[in-house]
């Protein structure tokens, strides 16, 4: 058999490996332009203001949008302060022993638990054990295990990244450990911090699996956080699953997408402005 | 100083707190669902493929067939694209290009996993139904749209891995005169295989976890597959479908379905987890 030229198989594979690339962002690109092209016109005032009639057929999506934002809002609000605390701890306060090993293999594993365990979880856990019922507060909490690792490791990597000349100079001027990690350590790590808060508000916002068990399907305004709701993720769901309406599935979906898409710059530009900062 | 102990015990206490979550969640679905197991006995449960709650017969084994074969078909596709992907990022791409192409990819793990079913269902079911026959909604829809969401998970960590490598490596591959290519696959895929390994077996998690999209495109059959073309049902799809109204032993066995998912992806993580921590020593040098 006669040898290809190195060159020849190094253009055929990259050639094949450019394809993959492209026909990736190839679908990304069809799947958040064909649900705009179909949902956008679906949204006006009316549809993001009002209740749903008759089951979602027509009305709009407003106790929806109120119960996603109460379930990711306080699911957020519960993870966030945890999380960074963990990562302070561990990047802080103490040195990579058994101590980090474990409370890392943890987060780790809480990451990898499918969204359908924690529903069950949270279901059997918050709503039946803790008797707080299909709720805004059982879907919260649910939520924010579930989010808890991302928010641990983005802090982590944020921390991480600030440069110990800046520890150092905070030690020298005297202050304690404490000082050091309020003053100079979170401010400069803020930006990573929060990008990684963002995505896991957008993680929050997507769910569906554990918000379905936890949180229920109620129609109806939530009034407080013991309410059951529906969020906007499982309204689509149920809309096109039960075939009640396409448009106004469309038009969720693209409220939904739209929402992602705006998470995810704020996201990339706090991102930004850490490269810039560190330099 | 003592109040810098005080604050250094209290971050510690909270530190523990994903820990103390993990073992909660796993003595309540054991709890409720382990009995069950035993219960029904091993060997009906995990290999009977009669799941019939209303007459006491719980045989998850179509299920498990199920969820093997579409995290199987996701991972042939997204494991593919994904790892192309991060080798296109990593060593053939030009650095601006790729730091635009990263938050793409991210974007993708953000969309609702429901708008990956439904656009499977509008889609993809009517071709494959169209095209190659059976009702659409299969193994092969599944395995396609699961693949397109486990992309993201395969592709960064991958690019994580690929980038531990020493860059010494390439330089001195490089400089023997090997083209780029014969640098990446002789060189550089061997060197990061460990976390490209971790990256796979974590996107098989991902797959085998995911709930939303496969109900929505897999037919949810309660039979054994013959074909890529027949309709499935699996794990967390059975959980999901069934949990609404179900009550008493029902409900248990549904947990029990949970209970075998929670193992094997503990199983999977474990194993992934531990090739991940390989390619952290490696590249550190040790």
């Amino acid at each position: 058999m006669k040898r290809i030229p190195p060159a020849v198989t190094q253009a055929i594979a990259v050639t094949c490996l450019w394809a993959f690339t492209l026909v990736t962002l190839a679908i990304l690109l069809f799947i958040i332009v064909y649900i705009l092209i179909q949902g956008l016109p679906g949204i006006s005032w009316e549809f993001l203001t009002q209740a749903p009639e008759s089951m979602g057929r027509r009305g709009g999506i407003f106790p929806m949008i109120v119960g996603t934002f109460m379930v990711a809002g306080l699911a957020v609000l519960i993870a966030a302060p945890i999380g960074i605390a963990t990562a302070i701890y561990l990047t802080e306060y103490t040195r990579e022993g058994k101590f980090t090993f474990i409370v890392r293999f943890g987060a780790d594993c809480l990451a990898g638990i499918p969204s359908i365990i924690y529903g069950l979880f949270g279901f059997v856990f918050f709503a039946i054990a803790l008797g707080m019922g299909l709720s805004v507060v059982s879907g919260a909490l649910t939520l924010a295990l579930m989010i808890l690792p991302t928010i641990v490791r983005t802090a982590e990597e944020a921390i991480r990244a600030v440069p110990a000349a800046y520890r150092e100079a905070s030690y020298g001027l005297g202050s304690t450990r404490w000082q050091m990690v309020t003053r100079v350590v979170l401010p400069l790590a803020l930006p990573g911090i929060c990008t990684g808060v963002v995505l896991s508000l957008g993680r929050s916002i997507s769910e569906t699996a554990a918000v379905m068990l936890t949180a229920g399907s109620a129609l109806r305004m939530p009034h407080s956080l013991s309410d059951s709701t529906r969020t906007l993720a499982l309204h689509f769901y149920i809309l096109s699953r039960e075939g009640l309406s396409m448009d106004k599935a469309y038009a969720t979906a693209s409220v939904l997408i739209l929402l992602i898409l705006a998470l995810n710059l704020f996201a990339y530009w706090l991102m930004r402005q850490v490269t810039r900062r560190m330099g | 100083m003592r109040k810098d102990k005080l604050v250094a015990a209290l971050l510690q206490a909270i530190a523990l707190s994903a820990l103390a979550g993990l073992m909660i969640i796993t003595v309540f679905i054991f709890k409720e669902g382990l009995p069950l197991i035993f219960r029904t006995g091993l060997k009906d449960f995990f290999f009977s493929a009669d799941w019939e709650p209303g007459k006491g017969n719980f045989g998850i084994m179509s299920m498990i067939i199920g969820s093997l074969a579409v995290t199987l078909g996701a991972m042939l596709i997204g494991g593919t694209l994904g790892l192309g992907m991060a080798i296109v990022l990593t060593q053939f791409c030009p650095p601006k290009l790729a730091s635009l192409i990263k938050p793409t990819i991210e974007l993708l793990a953000g969309i609702p996993s429901v708008v990956y079913g439904f656009m499977g269902v509008v889609t993809l079911v009517p071709i494959i139904r169209n095209y190659l026959g059976g009702p659409g909604l299969s193994v092969l829809a599944a395995s396609i749209v699961l693949g397109i969401m486990v992309l993201p998970t395969v592709t960064s960590i991958s690019i994580d891995a690929l980038k531990a490598v020493p860059r010494s490596y390439w330089e001195g591959s490089v400089a023997l005169g090997a083209t780029r290519w014969q640098t990446t696959h002789m060189l550089m895929l061997k060197a990061a295989r460990s976390g490209i390994v971790a990256a796979i077996i974590l996107g098989m998690g991902r797959a085998l976890g995911e709930t939303m999209a496969v109900i929505m495109v897999a037919g949810n059959a309660l039979e054994v597959p013959g074909s890529v073309l027949d309709p499935v049902r699996t794990l967390t799809s059975n959980i999901a479908l069934e949990m609404g109204y179900a009550s008493g032993e029902h409900r248990e066995a549904l947990f029990a379905t949970g209970v075998t998912l929670f193992a094997v992806i503990m199983i999977f993580n474990t194993i992934a987890l531990s090739f991940a921590r390989r390619t952290i020593r490696q590249g550190r040098g040790q």
